[in-house]
Order: C-alpha cells, then sequence, then structure tokens
C-alpha cells in the first residue's frame, strides 16, 4: 500500500510539471487553433534563467526561500517575455496564412531557441540546486510524500484555482473564453483580440516557467535539450485531455502522470513512454475528442 | 450620419463591393435589400471593420472609419448583430450581454441596461445561467440583439434579423427593431431578405444588385415599384 501510494504521489508530482506545461497548449490552440511547438523551449528558458539568478544570488551569499522567490520571479517574467515575442515575431506575420505556415515557423521556433540556448550555455548537464524548502513537519505525519512532491503539487493546485478564477470572473478570461468560441464576434463587441492572443501567450509561458523551476529542483539537473521531452508529454497530456479545454489539460496531465509513475514501478521504467502513448492511443481511439474535448460546434 | 462612398471590397481576388454608395441619416431605419450574393453581409462586415475595403471612403459622423479596427469602431458607436446570430455557445445567456458590455465601466448603468432588456425579454431573464448554445433559434436572435444593445450603440446594424425564425418571432423582432428606434432613438441600419417586412419598417430603402446599388427611396416609394414588386416581393 505505502509502495502505491508512493507511486501514485510520484505521478501526481509528473502530472502537476504536465499540467503547468500543456495549459500553454491548450489556451494557445483554444485561441489560435495553433500547436505552440517553441512552448517545451520556453519552459526550458524558464529553468535556465532561475539557474542564472540562482547562481548570482547565491555568490553574493543570500539563501533559502527568498533565493526562489527572486528565481522564479525574475523566470516568470524572462519566459513571459519570450513567450510575448515569439507570438509577435513567428506567429502573428502569419496569421491570415496557411495553417501550415504557423506550424512550420513554430517547429524553427523550436530549433531556433535550443541552439541558441546551447551557444549560449552548453550542451552538458548543468547541476540545479534544489530551492525548494524542506518541511520537516511533513515526515512525522504522512511518510509517502516528500517536501519537493508536496510544494510540487501543492503550488501546481493553487495555480490551477487561481487560473480558473481569472478565466472564469475576470474581464480579460471572459474575453478570452469569447474570442476562443469565436474570434470574429468578439472583435464585434469590442474586444482586441491581439491582447487577447497576447495575453494568452503571456500566461501560458509564465506557467510553463513555474514548472520549470520546479521540476529542475526536483530533478536536479538542466540542459539545452529538457524542454523537447517535457514538451511532447504536455502535448501528449493537452491532446488527452481534449485540446482547447484547459480542465482536460489538468486530466490529461495527471492522468498521463500517474500511467508513466505506475508503469515505471510495476512494469518496468523501459516501458514508461510506450504505456503512456498507448494511453493515448487507446484514448483517442474511444474519444476523438479527448477526455473533456468538446465537438467543435457547427457555424451557421 | 454614415456614409460610404464608392466603397470596394475584396474576397480574396473577388470583388463583392462596386462602387457602392450608401447614406444614413441620424435617427432614421434605413434597409437594405437584395438577393443572395448582392453583398449586402459584406457591406456591414466592411462597416464594421472585419473585412475592410480596398478603395472608398466610410465616414461615421464625419470621420473616416474604413481603416480603424473592429474594436474601435464598436467604441464609436456602431454595433452589429451578425448572420446567424453568432451567440457565444459555451457562454452563459448573462455573460453573453456581459461581452456585448465589453467597452463599457459604467456598472451601475450596465445592470439598468441587463434589467430593460430582460423585460423587453423576460424569457432571457429566465434562462439567464443557461449556455447561450442551448437556446433555440429565436431566443438566441434576442439575445444577439440585446448583446449588441449592452454597446448602446448609436447606430445598430442588423444582418437579417429574421432569418429561419417562424412568423410570431419575425413579427416580433420587427417590433423590437421599431421600438429600438422610436425609444432609445437609435439609428438603425437593416439588411434583409424579407423585403415586405422590412420595407414596411424602415423608412428609407436601397436595392443591392451585384454589389452596386441599383434602386434607392422611400419605403413606401419601393414598396410600390414595379421592379421591387416582381424580383422582391414575389407580387
Amino acid at each position: 500500500m505505502d509502495y502505491f501510494l508512493e507511486l501514485l504521489i510520484g505521478g501526481l508530482t509528473r502530472g502537476s510539471i504536465y499540467a503547468l506545461i500543456a495549459l500553454g497548449y491548450t489556451m494557445v490552440y483554444g485561441i489560435i487553433e495553433l500547436i505552440n511547438f517553441a512552448h517545451g523551449e520556453i519552459y526550458m528558458i524558464g529553468a535556465f534563467t532561475a539557474l542564472i539568478v540562482a547562481g548570482v544570488l547565491a555568490m553574493s551569499g543570500m539563501s533559502g526561500l527568498s533565493v526562489l522567490i527572486l528565481a522564479s520571479v525574475v523566470a516568470v517574467i524572462y519566459s513571459a517575455a519570450y513567450g510575448f515575442t515569439v507570438e509577435k515575431v513567428a506567429y502573428k506575420p502569419l496569421r491570415h496564412a496557411s495553417r501550415l505556415s504557423p506550424l512550420i515557423s513554430a517547429i524553427g521556433m523550436s530549433i531556433f531557441l535550443q541552439n541558441y540556448v546551447l551557444v549560449a550555455q552548453t550542451s552538458d548537464f548543468l547541476p540545479f540546486p534544489n530551492l525548494l524548502p524542506d518541511l520537516p513537519f511533513l515526515a512525522n505525519y504522512v511518510g509517502f510524500i516528500g517536501s519537493t512532491e508536496f510544494i510540487i503539487i501543492g503550488t501546481t493546485a493553487v495555480i490551477m484555482v487561481l487560473l480558473t478564477l481569472l478565466i472564469k470572473f475576470t474581464r480579460m478570461g471572459k474575453a478570452m473564453r469569447a474570442t476562443a468560441q469565436d474570434r470574429n464576434m468578439a472583435m464585434l463587441v469590442g474586444v482586441n483580440v491581439n491582447r487577447v492572443i497576447s495575453n494568452t501567450f503571456i500566461i501560458g509561458s509564465a506557467l510553463a516557467a513555474i514548472g520549470g523551476v520546479l521540476i529542475a529542483s526536483h530533478v536536479g539537473r538542466i540542459n539545452f535539450y529538457i524542454g523537447f521531452l517535457a514538451g511532447i508529454k504536455a502535448f501528449t497530456a493537452a491532446v488527452l485531455g481534449g485540446i482547447g479545454s484547459i480542465p482536460g489539460a489538468v486530466l490529461g496531465a495527471l492522468v498521463l502522470g500517474c500511467t508513466e509513475s505506475f508503469a515505471t514501478g510495476y512494469v518496468s521504467s523501459d516501458y514508461e513512454d510506450v504505456f503512456a502513448f498507448v494511453l493515448l492511443i487507446v484514448i483517442l481511439i474511444i474519444k476523438p475528442s479527448g477526455l473533456l474535448g468538446h465537438k467543435p460546434t457547427q457555424k451557421v | 450620419m454614415l456614409r460610404l462612398h464608392n466603397v470596394q471590397t475584396f474576397h480574396g481576388n473577388v470583388q463583392v463591393l462596386k462602387d457602392l454608395s450608401i447614406e444614413v441619416s441620424e435617427g432614421e431605419i434605413i434597409t437594405l435589400i437584395g438577393a443572395n450574393g448582392a453583398g449586402k453581409t459584406t457591406t456591414l462586415m466592411s462597416i464594421s471593420g472585419i473585412v475592410p475595403p480596398r478603395a472608398g471612403e466610410i465616414l461615421f459622423d464625419g470621420k473616416p472609419i474604413q481603416n480603424v479596427s473592429p474594436d474601435d469602431i464598436v467604441a464609436s458607436g456602431i454595433s452589429l448583430v451578425p448572420e446567424g446570430r453568432r451567440i457565444f455557445p459555451r457562454l452563459t445567456v448573462m455573460e453573453n450581454l456581459d461581452m456585448g458590455a465589453f467597452l463599457r465601466r459604467d456598472n451601475a448603468e450596465i445592470k439598468k441596461d441587463v434589467n430593460h432588456i430582460f423585460e423587453l425579454f423576460p424569457i432571457l431573464a429566465e434562462r439567464r445561467h443557461q449556455q447561450g448554445g442551448t437556446l433555440s433559434g429565436g431566443e438566441q436572435q434576442m439575445l444577439a440583439i440585446s448583446r449588441a444593445l449592452m454597446a448602446r450603440p448609436r447606430l445598430l446594424l442588423l444582418d437579417e434579423p429574421s432569418l429561419g425564425l417562424g412568423p410570431i418571432f419575425v413579427k416580433l423582432i420587427f417590433d423590437i427593431i421599431r421600438k429600438i428606434n422610436t425609444e432609445s432613438r437609435t439609428t438603425i441600419f437593416l439588411v434583409e431578405q424579407n423585403a415586405h417586412m422590412a420595407l414596411k419598417v424602415a423608412h428609407r430603402g436601397y436595392v443591392m444588385e451585384n454589389g452596386r446599388i441599383t434602386l434607392e427611396g422611400s419605403a413606401d416609394t419601393l414598396l410600390h415599384n414595379e421592379d421591387v414588386k416582381k424580383a422582391y416581393l414575389g407580387i
């Protein structure tokens, strides 16, 4: 039973990180129907930014929680700026082109950002300090969950609640939903659609950066390539849950994380990815629009 | 109030509007009638900035708006009720109305307008927490008109509001159009295929063929014009 709980916690931790990245895919897809393949790179850039900031702060003698907070804030701002710029440079000029063009542009952007970090940093894995604080009280009460897992799952849960409130109740959230449902009509009630699209990229990138900082602290090392696999997995999670659906992305990510964790624990870690993608295929055969995806509505 | 002067609009390489000129004065109801594909919807799309014209001028209160973005056009006082209603299907009725008032900040007045709309259309009040996509066609049309009114437009553009509705709803919608015009002095630009109803409610009318205005005059004259009768009234 303890082993099961351990695997479950491991799966939820993974799933939380996938969810933070998957939200960026699903929100962007919901609004401009583009798979933003450069999104994984934004997450990687977030982790690198946090590493650099943490390094500088450590040299200046700071430690503990203030390093985590400062490093995360800078990483979020920096990644958000990258997301914003990528959209303006690579996607906005292609807004009225055929659907294939921005997709190719996205892949190009992804390769460019990977190689840019490769040149600017190094191809080696760099050690990442564990910025997350130790929570000793956890060990006294619950044995099966470690501090980092607890913080990752907890942070993600809080962010999900905040995001839901933002989407449901704020003016910007309503504008985002309206734009996703009918872009021209949103313009016709006075929504500045360009601003909505920029905001979507900024929010998605900020979430990915938080994911990057959390997972880098957990795993303890990063390189320029971490965005690729994480991006593919998060994208899988978004499709699994129904691309375009925000709760779907979270559900898909948690299901995917747990599947991987259980496959590793009960079968073999060699089969982790096999199980993840078999799950994707099975769900898409049974429900092509994903777990919580809605069928495209016919416009009259 | 609104003046289109030699407007030319294209869809890709196809020219839809060819030297279109229309004038609308403050406080009147004008109607634009014509067959399918004549360019009526494109005319409204050009005015609201979704499909900007390639040549010509559109003046609103004397100011050119042909290159202004759609959201700024809404802000200047023009709202469109589009063809097919275009309700946000997964927003509730209430949220759809909120979206109509997207550019307004006067929350107290917005509340008053919502109450006014619920008086006008009690069925919308009943369904306020229901998703827009679950409403019937007639209810959606009421909601589409209400959503446009929430912006407090000075000029209301209506694209085929009677399309696909049963006779009771058609009569209701036209009554409401007349009421909006007389009560709040909103100027109305009505595009219709139901030429008979449209000409009965309008003060003036334009007849459009292949992207050009072929006939214009008071609604009464058009109703009794032999060509109009043959081509659009089916008499």
